[in-house]
């Protein structure tokens, strides 16, 4: 049972670096990124095409993704995304939904349909045993390095002037621009930020979560779980909610296979029933 | 004088629910398809039940400003269901089945009608989603009743009223489902005209100021939900007695997805929208399935991409020259937009919006 | 005069912070009553509380001789309590004509028809034009209400809620906003309206406030400060120091 715990909690760490740029997005520009699971994939597939084909070693490959897909980040956000930001939410949606299945065929197009594995270097391929419990290598890593990554958000988000001028933006963008903070280079860096965050989530999670053109459609839903339940107003929120369905989740499908998907989409609703911010939103939700 | 006024004022209204020129039009034009465009029925008989299926998201987005991302949920309890009842034999009769099958979706839209009354645009997003992802998973997990991912075979639908049996050039096909499509848009166009259909409106608008004046703004939202579930359960009932068959897809996320861009292009919160939606995406679709079939999805996306850029109310405009015209043949300034954030509203409504803020 | 409207100890907290604090408020039927306060004072929290927008924290709503503490808001308006808002409301996409016929249609229980087109009521459409009439909005009643001039909105404001035929009307600074050339047609309106009606007047024009009222209750910071006949208020030398500079001379 522990080891469902282990798969669980590297499961929700993972989602959570998916999932923490949508969330900040969310928070910080009201913008609904229904694409967010797109950048994943894109750098899913860059990772691929480095690792696989160009000999570029794995823990290379992984600073790699996060980069190229922040710099996609940047490219779309300027000459697209500025143009959807002041549009309702319907609009938001329509316009990353077209997004979405604009990337999903492309990607099918270049890159076929079916499957795709990274190569991972062999040390972090098996699983070894620890006082009983199953450990799983590649868990092991993503547990790791989602967790330093998580911190080092924290960090960011406290202990920065950026995080500072982020937190700001967030709450009230209108005084935040009075104070003299560009906010708007702070949603591009952000955006880009959160981006690569999710693009390089996808590359280690391609071993978990499996990578094909339509991860961002089968993943979205998530992504929008963790959002919804976790809020947007801080870190922890989206964190903890990651958890909770990764765990959820990895423990449904062994538990109760037949009804494993169930889990998740229950426990989103029951949440949205009983706080329609979230579990984490601050009580003057926006 | 006074009595004029009432007088002027009654007229006015009178003339506002009459039948305008360009809707007899419209309908002319589809009964005109049944004789002048026999070879065209299959794609007919398509753009039929989508169309109903379109007026029935218009129902609840564009009168009632509820945003669903799952609309899919009912239109495919209403396509299992009518395919089951068929299939088993439990109901052979068409009609019947079909209104059966409506009424079930009728059901669940009124069960999850709680889930969209609170919270804001996004958690409406979320649960609609969740809904109709939920429903393909059952669907999924009961393969035995439902065929699960091979969908439901051998289902063979008996002659409409005991008289008219389906035959393979969707003539019969057609007829059935623009009679459908006439009769229940016939009842929605009283229910959008009527004090009820206005006081949607209203709770569109401004939900805060329509409870102000007394409207019961939860119990008018259940009411038209369950209504529009029912609407789109019926088409899904059509969909799958025009087909003889039901699978997965019914609920899924690209239609619900897809549903929303033939409301789009047509324009929402006019009624028509939706009808003139349905036949523009699915010539849209044969013609780009034709080009490239593999990769169609992609040209939607772009379709998508581009209206939310040119900006929806110009686009109604452009492809809707009949919705311009009926728009200054009604006078009535019928929004496109989805309903103004709950804020200090100002008068005269600039709409430079910076990111974040404007909600 | 018998007590149509009343709070007893009504107190609203927002985390630690007592935006109202154990108003014990008493308005009496047919009564010109006003509310005035410093701002922020918790003035427009009362008026949120008393219609049901806002749940209280603690005390009692009464109307007539009613509790409806716990009345959802729609139906308080059903029991003849109704408000205007200090920034308009209204139904931007909606003509004049269609908003005062839809609140008098859902006075007469209407509202849920759906059979019927809007209009065929002649007695609606009487009354209708009557309210338009008498408010000078029938030169814009087929225009949408987003493109109307403020101080037409603002008559709108005050003809939705008439037209809900309250026993009771809250008007929450009707005044707001307005330009001047437009003001004293407000003022006129909100003069003119029927004796039976228990007026709540949330105000910070004292001119207004003084020619109007027959009654004030003054709240500062949450609390109930000073209640009175006019004369009583603005003799008050705590009134004044609250409103420090403000003339009260009526």
């Amino acid at each position: 049972m522990l080891t469902i715990l282990f798969d669980g909690v590297a499961y929700g760490m993972l989602l959570f670096v998916l999932a923490c740029g949508l969330s900040v997005t969310l928070g910080l520009m009201n913008f609904v990124n229904l694409a967010h699971g797109s950048f994943a994939m894109a750098g899913g597939y860059i990772t691929l095409v480095l690792v696989n084909r160009a000999g570029v070693p794995f823990f290379a490959g992984l600073p790699i993704a996060f980069i190229a897909t922040a710099l996609i980040g940047v490219l779309f956000e300027r000459t697209l995304y500025v143009h959807v930001y002041g549009k309702s939410h319907l609009d938001q949606v329509l316009f990353t939904i077209g997004l979405v299945f604009m990337s999903v065929a492309a990607v099918d197009y270049v890159m076929g349909s079916q499957q795709v594995f990274i190569e991972i270097p062999s040390v972090l391929q098996g699983r070894f045993e620890f006082f009983g419990v199953g450990i799983g290598r590649y868990r092991l890593l993503i547990i790791v390095l989602c967790g330093l990554l998580t911190v080092g958000l924290q960090l960011i988000l406290s202990g920065t002037r950026f995080g500072s001028r982020l937190r700001a933006s967030v709450d009230d963008a209108r005084v935040a621009r009075g104070l003299g903070i560009n906010v708007n280079a702070v949603f591009t860096l952000t955006f880009a930020f959160g981006s690569g965050l999710a693009g390089l989530g996808g590359a280690l999670g391609a071993e978990i979560l499996g990578l094909d053109p339509t991860f961002p459609l089968k993943y979205m839903v998530y992504f929008l779980i963790v959002v919804t339940v976790g809020g947007t107003s801080s870190i922890t929120g989206p964190f903890v909610a990651s958890l909770l369905i990764g765990i959820a989740d990895v423990a449904g499908k062994y538990y109760v296979p037949k009804f494993g998907a169930f889990v998740i989409y229950t426990i989103m609703i029951i949440v949205l029933i009983l706080r329609p911010q979230g579990l984490f939103a601050r009580a003057t939700g926006k | 004088m006074p009595s004029s006024l009432v007088e002027q004022v009654s007229k006015h209204l009178a003339a506002r629910a009459r039948w305008k020129p360009l809707e007899y039009a419209f309908w002319l034009a589809a009964v005109a398809s049944v004789f002048l465009l026999p070879g065209r029925h299959l794609i007919l008989t398509e753009i039929a039940w989508l169309a109903l299926f379109a007026l029935s998201l218009d129902l609840i987005l564009g009168y009632a400003g509820i945003i669903s991302l799952g609309h899919a949920a009912f239109f495919g309890l209403g396509s299992y269901t009518a395919a089951l009842l068929a299939k088993h034999g439990i109901i052979s009769e068409p009609v019947l089945a079909l209104i059966v099958s409506g009424l079930a979706a009728a059901v669940l839209g009124f069960g999850t009608s709680f889930l969209v009354l609170r919270g804001s645009d996004l958690t409406r997003l979320m649960v609609t989603l969740g809904v109709a992802l939920i429903m393909r998973e059952i669907a999924n997990q009961i393969p035995e009743i439902t065929g699960g991912a091979d969908g439901l075979q051998g289902v063979i639908v008996g002659p409409i009223l005991g008289i008219f049996q389906f035959d393979i050039f969707g003539h019969v096909s057609y007829l059935y489902c623009l009679a459908v499509l006439f009769v229940l848009f016939l009842l929605a166009r009283r229910i959008v005209y009527s004090p009820f259909g206005l006081s949607l409106r209203a709770v569109k608008g401004n939900s805060l100021r329509a409870s102000s004046i007394g409207i019961s703004v939860n119990a008018r939202l259940v009411a038209i939900y369950t209504f529009a579930a029912f609407y789109a359960g019926v088409a899904g009932a059509l969909l799958a007695q025009t087909t003889s068959f039901a699978s997965l897809d019914v609920f899924s996320f690209e239609r619900s997805a897809d549903l929303l861009l033939v409301l789009i292009i047509g324009g929402t919160g006019y009624l028509y929208g939706g009808l003139i939606g349905a036949v523009i995406f699915k010539l849209m679709q044969d013609w780009i399935a034709n080009l490239t079939p593999q990769y169609w999805q992609f040209w939607i996306g772009l379709v998508l991409v581009l209206i939310v850029l040119v900006g929806r109310e110009r686009i109604s405009l452009l492809t809707g020259g009949v919705r311009a015209l009926a728009e200054r043949v009604t006078r009535r300034f019928t929004p496109g937009a989805t309903p103004p954030p709950y804020a200090p509203p100002l008068a005269g409504k600039g709409s430079e919006q910076l990111p974040g803020e404007g909600r | 005069m018998p007590v149509v409207l009343e709070t007893v100890n009504l107190e609203k907290h927002f985390g630690g912070i007592a935006a109202v604090a154990g108003v014990s408020l008493k308005v009496e039927k047919g009564a010109r009553h006003a509310l005035i306060g410093p701002n922020g004072a918790g003035k427009t929290t009362v008026i949120n509380l008393l219609t049901g927008v806002l749940r209280p924290s603690a005390g009692r709503i009464v109307l007539e001789g009613e509790d409806i503490t716990s009345l959802e808001a729609y139906r308080r308006v059903r029991r003849g309590l109704a408000r205007t808002f200090q920034i308009n409301q209204l139904f931007l996409d909606l003509t004049p004509l269609e908003t005062v016929g839809l609140a008098i249609s859902e006075r007469m229980g209407l509202g849920g028809q759906w059979w019927r087109h809007v209009g065929t009521n002649s007695t609606v459409v009487a009354e209708l034009v009557e309210i338009l009439e008498r408010f000078h909005l029938t030169d814009v009643m087929y225009a949408r209400t987003g493109n109307l001039p403020y101080g037409k909105q603002r008559l709108l404001e005050i003809a939705l809620a008439i037209a809900c035929r309250p026993q009771v009307l809250l008007l929450d600074e009707p005044a707001a906003g307005v330009p001047e050339e437009e003001r004293h047609e407000i003022l006129a309106t909100v003069a003119a309206l029927p004796a039976h009606v228990t007026v709540l007047l949330i105000e910070h024009d004292m001119d207004i406030v003084f020619s109007f009222a027959d009654r004030i209750s003054v709240l500062v910071n949450g609390a109930l400060f000073v209640d009175g006949p006019p004369e009583e208020v603005a003799r008050d030398p705590r009134v004044k120091a609250v409103y420090l500079g403000e003339s009260l001379d009526g």
